[in-house]
């Protein structure tokens, strides 16, 4: 097999690892909502806290963006 | 590659070209553009500050209200992180300095043609390895040897120690390491993500057809991707600031 045929292949599994960030971000941000729906007084100081968990998450999925792209472009 | 528009690759724009060679001590100490981009940084946070804290006034003016603003947001962040009552407000220049010359970097970053210094790992490695000896140097300075007792938390049985303490050291190694690849990917991902779907649209129209009545979706999409690495740039500022904090209420506060 040509490796660069493996290249590509790895890069597509590497995406797969943006499964897990797109599960936690639902996560997130459906609790964040149920929450302040039933609070929405409440909802407003806690703004603070679902943006850091949002950059904590979404960096997780960064991280195998980031794989999939190193392979494209830089292996 | 159809992303390669014009034959530039979208990581071309990471390349650290030497501006001025320079050896100091037998090392190579080259002023590079990430030396320039770095020194601006610096040069604008400074300049900014000086000329906004230049004649403090009971009301403050434009210019002392964004910089007391900004103040005020760190100070709030490390109060509520850190525990303003003991030692921790002595960490807040140096939470202050990191969160604005991450923030300004990234920023800089955004502004096209520039360089972004953050997305490279030796700088970020270099920031995240200054908090991770500030807090172990903090720590042993305020605790002394007890500030060991960290890795072994108290209330937990003696058989699970052989198995808890390693466990607890990992975790505070890859500190550092996640704290620096963190900043770093994010701001590589994104700019390589913008250079990508900005070679879609050249693409696009330099293709037969139909095909060039779809360049404006890349467009679209690419102005969108920007407003969200805006919002990135300063969410992952932030988010170094804060776990910063994080860290450093371990050297403040000791064992948990």
């Amino acid at each position: 097999m040509d490796p660069v045929v493996g290249k590509y292949i790895g890069a597509g599994l590497a995406c797969l690892g943006m499964a897990g960030a797109g599960i936690g971000l639902g996560n997130l941000f459906g609790q964040f909502l149920s929450g302040a729906l039933r609070n929405p007084s409440a909802a407003d100081s806690q703004r603070g806290t679902l943006l850091l968990g949002f950059a904590l998450t979404e960096a997780l999925g960064i991280f195998s963006l980031l794989v999939a792209l190193l392979l494209l472009f830089v292996v | 590659m159809a992303a390669e528009g014009g034959g530039h690759s979208p990581i071309e724009q990471f390349a650290i070209k030497v501006v001025q060679p320079l050896k100091l001590f037998g090392y190579d100490a080259s002023i590079t553009n990430a030396t320039l981009f770095m020194l601006l940084a610096v040069a604008l946070i400074v300049g900014f500050f000086f000329v906004a804290t230049r004649n403090p006034g009971r009301v403050p003016g434009r210019l002392q209200g964004a910089a007391e603003a900004i103040y005020e947001f760190i100070a709030s962040t490390v109060r509520d992180n850190l525990d303003d009552g003991k030692d921790g407000r002595k960490y807040l220049p140096l939470v202050f300095s990191l969160f604005m010359f991450v923030l300004v970097a990234n920023m800089l970053g955004m502004i096209p043609g520039f360089f972004t210094v953050t997305s490279h790992i030796i700088v970020t490695a270099a920031l995240a390895l200054l908090v991770i000896s500030v807090v172990i140097i903090g720590g042993f300075m305020r605790h002394g040897i007890g500030f060991l007792k960290l890795f072994a938390p108290s209330g937990v049985p003696g058989w699970l120690m052989p198995i808890l303490i390693p466990i607890e050291v990992i975790s505070f190694v890859s500190r550092p390491i996640s704290l620096s690849v963190r900043l770093f990917a994010n701001m590589l991902a994104g700019h390589i993500a913008l250079k990508i779907f900005a070679g879609f649209v050249g693409a696009l129209l330099g293709a037969a057809g139909i095909a060039k009545l779809m360049a404006p979706l890349p467009l679209a999409l690419t102005t969108a991707l920007t407003a969200l690495e805006f919002l990135v740039a300063f969410l992952q500022a932030y988010v170094f600031a804060v776990l910063t904090c994080v860290y450093l209420s371990d050297a403040v506060h000791g064992a948990h």
